[in-house]
């Protein structure tokens, strides 16, 4: 028990060290929004997810409406369900439904990596301790970038700013290398969001993101199905 | 608005997308439209909020520009995303010195 804690502790080092640089960004980016240091602490501590989280404060800061909030969230966030369906078929039988529902808060992109990975079943406590520390990392750089963000020099902040986004890049293009459904998707969906941003401007920021990512993926599953009976690993 | 009511919206939706899945349903995706529609969507989120804010991240655009090459290359050669945060970070710095 208490070593499967120990083990998800240390396999969530990385993750947490990663995340403390990328979510320093997140915080500037929120003090650059007008939003306060507790908002920004507030979001990471209760979202645990980069991509959201930017579209988000963009859409408090724009003053957008709940439901467009909501439907944001649930696109972009959507593929944590099918993440959740892919770790469900590994987890040990001591995992009760509160644990399940405890564990969930935790599936981001980087810990279901890692957690898929593991070659044993996964226990409780094990996925307790990868959260954790990955959490911590994720709350803490949020904060040190919402209060220092202020304090660095201006050069500096500004070029932080395209640290999360740099961070997407780095997550697209290696499968879109390889895959060209993933290519295909990734390529129409950046089309899409230029269209909205030069010509659609009246459709705000959430929205055309939601518009465009469904439009892209809807077209590219049409036109590159999976193979049958392959194994999901988003 | 308030931004607690944002953040409670923003903090639930996630969740629950996150936790019903994965307390409650024990089936597997059958649809194979639904389940390479799900595998595409978060390459396609993901461009869709990059193209075009990535230009706008850095309050000027020749320095996200290059900023952007450098993440661009480094993830094509498929360097780790710390690495192409941080590189693409740097870039942007020292473009901003010599311009």
């Amino acid at each position: 028990m208490k070593k499967q804690f120990l083990t998800g502790l240390k396999d969530g080092i990385p993750i947490a060290l990663g995340y403390l640089s990328v979510s320093f960004g997140f915080g500037i980016l929120c003090i650059s929004l007008g939003l306060s240091i507790a908002a920004a602490v507030g979001i990471s501590a209760t979202n645990l997810t980069s991509a959201g989280q930017v579209a988000g404060v963009g859409i408090i800061a724009a003053g957008g409406t709940l439901v467009e909030m909501a439907l944001t969230q649930l696109v972009i966030n959507i593929r944590y369900s099918l993440m959740g369906l892919s770790l469900a078929q590994k987890l040990d039988g001591s995992f009760s439904t509160l644990h399940r529902a405890l564990v969930s808060f935790g599936i981001t992109d980087e810990i279901f990596a890692v957690a898929y990975a593991r070659e044993e079943r996964l226990k409780p406590a094990y996925m307790y301790g990868l959260i954790l520390i990955s959490a911590s990392g994720w709350v803490s750089g949020t904060l040190l970038g919402a209060w220092l963000g202020q304090v660095l020099p201006a050069a500096l902040s500004n070029a932080m700013g395209i640290m999360l986004y740099g961070m997407f890049l780095a997550v697209v293009i290696p499968p879109a290398r390889k895959d060209r459904g993933i290519l295909a998707a990734a390529v129409g969906a950046a089309l899409c969001s230029l269209l909205f941003r030069y010509v659609l401007a009246f459709v705000s920021g959430g929205f055309a993101v939601i518009i465009s990512a469904v439009l892209a993926a809807a077209v590219c599953a049409a036109l590159f199905p999976l193979p049958a009976e392959e194994e999901e690993s988003v | 608005m308030s931004v607690a009511l944002y953040i409670a919206v923003m903090a639930g939706v996630t969740y629950l997308i996150r936790m019903i899945p994965f307390t409650l349903f024990r089936k597997k995706i059958r649809s194979p439209f639904f389940r390479s529609f799900l595998h595409y969507i978060p390459y396609a989120v993901l461009s869709a909020m990059t193209v075009p804010a990535i230009f706008y991240s850095t309050g000027s655009i020749p320095t996200a520009v290059a900023g952007t090459a450098a993440a661009v290359v480094l993830a094509y050669l498929g360097k780790p995303l710390i690495v192409v945060a941080l590189a693409a970070s740097a870039v942007a710095l020292l473009t901003g010195f010599i311009l």
